[in-house]
């Protein structure tokens, strides 16, 4: 399955972020955001992707760009792991029909049964930009978002 | 989608950067690493032994990739090795910290540069001013300009090594490049 590329509208989603607070995609139109489809919480690695990604949040943002992490665990594991590693951005709950909003950007691993580690950049009318799916086993660094967010025209709106 | 392979944006440079071995070996070995961070802790004794193996054709490079919001006193260890650098015993701190991952609270750094014969005065200055903030930052930030995904991330020869961080694993491909170098 394919990720959905450069040049295509973002779909729109609702997704829980925490067990009384849904997201929707299209509360962000007119901002950039970062889609981080990640496997799980709990990957035993400290210095992961979204470890990694939390502590370039000031940059992205001072990019005009908010980052949402998304992954089919619950929100009461959600909950529990950004706590413990200190998150500061969202992380939305693709649980329930499991994996639906992964499958439709193409970012499903359906023999794992979890999301594949992709990047999806959106702009401030809801087309991607850019997008990338890492190859197994490896975390995206935050070099290639970085990269493209910069070359998107306009600059950052606040 | 083409296959992309994240490159070192600010190569080997012996004017700034810390190196372990000889400035002119063909292999460089660059980490990108955080002293509070338990898997760079396990790879520091294999980083030391590819660096007794490889000898002469090594050159091994550290950069600071402190991720403050999991680790908290990452940030000011990185900058006592940098103070400690300054009194030139940055790799002898580095190597300490990395022994003593448990202790990293202020008053530990201080014992740290006692421990290593540092003027303690000029240590405890330089991280209360911040002396070496903007170097760690700097360090930081080309490591994530660079494709660093994680810590302890390494480059080998400005490549983004993706391999395992077991001893043969990292020997193989760095032998394997010294044979066809």
């Amino acid at each position: 399955m394919a990720a959905l590329q450069a040049g295509t509208k973002a779909p729109d989603f609702s997704l829980q972020a925490t067990p009384d607070q849904t997201v929707s995609l299209h509360e962000f139109r007119g901002r950039r955001v970062i889609l981080a489809f990640y496997p799980a919480d709990w990957s035993p690695v400290c210095g992961d992707e979204l470890a990694l990604f939390n502590e370039v949040l000031p940059e992205f943002r001072r990019l005009g760009a908010e980052l949402l992490g998304i992954s089919v665990d619950g929100v009461w594991c959600h909950l529990a792991f950004a706590k413990a590693r200190s998150l500061r951005f969202p992380l939305l709950s693709d649980f329930e029909p499991k994996g639906e909003v992964s499958r439709v950007y193409g970012a499903y691993h359906a023999s794992a049964g979890t999301t594949e580690r992709a990047l999806f950049l959106i702009d401030e009318s809801a087309t991607i930009r850019w997008s990338y799916v890492s190859p197994i086993g490896i975390n995206p660094g935050a070099d290639g978002v970085l990269k493209a967010l910069e070359s998107m025209a306009g600059g950052p709106k606040s | 989608m083409s296959v992309y392979v994240p490159q070192l944006v600010l190569p080997t440079d012996p004017e700034r950067d810390h190196i372990r071995g000889s400035v002119h070996a063909p292999l460089t070995l660059l980490e990108y690493g955080d002293f509070e961070c338990p898997y760079c802790g396990a790879a520091h004794p294999v980083v030391v032994e590819i660096c007794r193996r490889l000898g002469r054709h090594l050159r091994f490079v550290f950069r600071h990739f402190p991720l403050a919001n999991v680790h908290p006193h990452s940030e000011l260890a990185a900058e006592a090795a940098e103070a400690a650098g300054a009194q030139g015993k940055f790799w002898e701190m580095h190597d300490r910290l990395f022994e003593h991952q448990d202790s990293l609270d202020d008053d530990d750094l201080i014992a740290h540069g006692r421990a290593l014969d540092l003027d303690i005065d000029a240590l405890a200055r330089e991280l209360v001013d911040g002396t070496h903030t903007q170097r760690v930052r700097e360090d930081f930030t080309t490591g994530v300009r660079s494709g660093v995904n994680g810590t302890p991330s390494f480059f080998i020869n400005n490549v983004r090594y993706d391999g395992s961080h077991d001893l043969g694993s990292m020997l193989e491909t760095l032998e394997g490049m010294l044979r066809a170098a």
